[in-house]
């Protein structure tokens, strides 16, 4: 039996998923993350993107989730990613594209407009998301 | 002495208002259902948040100067007081416990010469408030998770919270809220959230093995995105806390409601039936001496 790491979706709201998967990949502020179980402990920031599960084997990706940011914790055996907000990739890509581009405008705007920092961070996260959302309706998955 | 037409409205009132009674209690007992399970299904969150901050602090907190919300603005002048109660009433003590334990906050900070702000959350304690304390509310927020509570409620809270926070408004905040004990007892809770306390005895606690942490990009700048995100969490929790309590005090008061008006009509039925057989007993009476005289 190959090793296998726990792997945890929690969102305020509820637990989402915990499953013993051979991989996940998740969106790090930095850049793809991959986790295999034994990976060293980390704590990192996660910016709007896809977490790719593989509870099967190594090379089919089973689960596509959409996450808008969060933060993730790696343990050796265990994965848990605390999003703020979580989907299936499929549901996502059924939205409307001018919805979306019409969301970007207008969070990109409320940037350029706001006020306070918070805002203004507030208003570029918004964006992110749905630049994030808008990139993945144009890619062609699996 | 009323009529016995009095008395016959009197009960059928009375009976109608059983009936509101009895069904708001079913109500609130299955949205209290409702609202436990919600809290339940918030827990693991704030548990493995609590668990990171755990990690990061004990890591940050060595070089002093941390993030403002945890270290604080190093002045504790101005407190502002997040107070939590329900947008109705018919819930017994729920919102004037609240209510009564912010005016003696109040009433202690200014005593000690500190300037008290209030952000309200619900309409029963800031109408309230702001009868007394017109000038002191400064936020309030209405009708938060009417249907159903969600996580963007608490980040609306959480958002305006920081906003002030960065434009120094105020240096301390502390939340005042129902926790949930069980359906029938809330207790009122003073729950400091700004400056955040790390929770330390936490992290100690879980040594047995404490993995040395990577962080990316840094310790500092996880900290400071995670540390608004709690505040978020923490409100969220309240809320749930707050909500779960509203619906068990309302369950009990009209538990409490529908036995009285129970008591109430069997008393007035009783005085019915009195004054009715009075009433065939004075015509009986009244018929035998007429035909007597005759």
């Amino acid at each position: 039996m190959v090793d296998k790491v726990e792997f945890e979706l929690v969102s305020p709201e509820k637990l989402l998923v915990s499953q013993p998967v051979f991989m996940v990949v998740v969106p790090s502020a930095d850049g793809m993350l991959g986790v295999l179980p034994d990976h060293a402990p980390m704590i990192v920031t996660i910016k709007p993107g896809v977490i790719d599960v593989y509870d099967n084997d190594m090379t089919t990706i089973s689960r596509r989730i959409f996450v808008a940011g969060g933060f993730c914790e790696v343990t050796g055996r265990r994965v848990t990613v605390l999003a703020e907000e979580a989907g299936d990739v499929d549901t996502l890509r059924g939205l409307d594209r001018a919805a979306l581009e019409s969301a970007l405008q207008a969070a990109r705007a409320e940037a350029d407009a706001a006020q306070s920092e918070t805002e203004r961070k507030a208003a570029e996260q918004k964006a992110a998301v749905a630049q994030a959302k808008l990139d993945l309706q144009g890619t062609v998955l699996h | 002495m009323p009529s016995l037409k009095d008395i016959r409205n009197r009960i059928a009132s009375v009976k109608s208002t059983q009936k509101i009674t009895s069904a708001l209690k079913l109500v609130a007992a299955s949205k209290l259902r409702r609202a436990q399970e919600q809290v339940e299904a918030g827990r693991p969150y704030a548990e493995r948040m609590g668990r990171m901050l755990g990690s990061l602090a004990a890591n940050v907190a060595a070089g002093a100067g941390g993030p403002r919300l945890m270290a604080g603005t190093g002045s504790d002048k101005v407190h502002l007081l997040v107070v939590m109660t329900a947008d109705r009433g018919l819930a017994g003590g729920f919102n004037s416990s609240i209510v009564r334990a912010t005016k003696r906050s109040i009433v202690q900070l200014q005593g000690e010469g500190k300037t008290v702000k209030l952000l309200t959350v619900g309409r029963k304690g800031r109408d309230v408030l702001r009868r007394e304390f017109p000038t002191l509310i400064v936020a309030s927020f209405e009708e938060v998770g009417k249907r159903r509570l969600s996580f963007a409620d608490a980040d609306r809270v959480a958002t305006k919270i920081l906003e002030m926070f960065e434009a120094g408004e105020f240096d301390v905040a502390t939340m005042i809220f129902n926790k949930f004990k069980s359906a029938i007892t809330q207790v009122v809770t003073h729950q400091q959230i700004v400056p955040f306390a790390a929770p330390e005895a936490q992290a100690a606690a879980s040594t047995e093995a404490k993995p040395v942490y990577e962080f990316e990009p840094s310790e500092e700048s996880i900290l400071a995105d995670l540390l608004p995100r709690n505040l978020a969490v923490q409100i969220y929790s309240a809320l749930l806390d707050s909500a779960a309590s509203f619906f068990g005090a309302q369950m009990t008061a009209m538990d409490n409601a529908t036995r009285n008006a129970g008591d109430m009509i069997k008393k007035l039925t009783l005085v019915y039936n009195r004054t009715r057989q009075a009433s065939i007993t004075k015509e009986l009476i009244e018929i035998i001496s007429g035909a007597e005289a005759v």
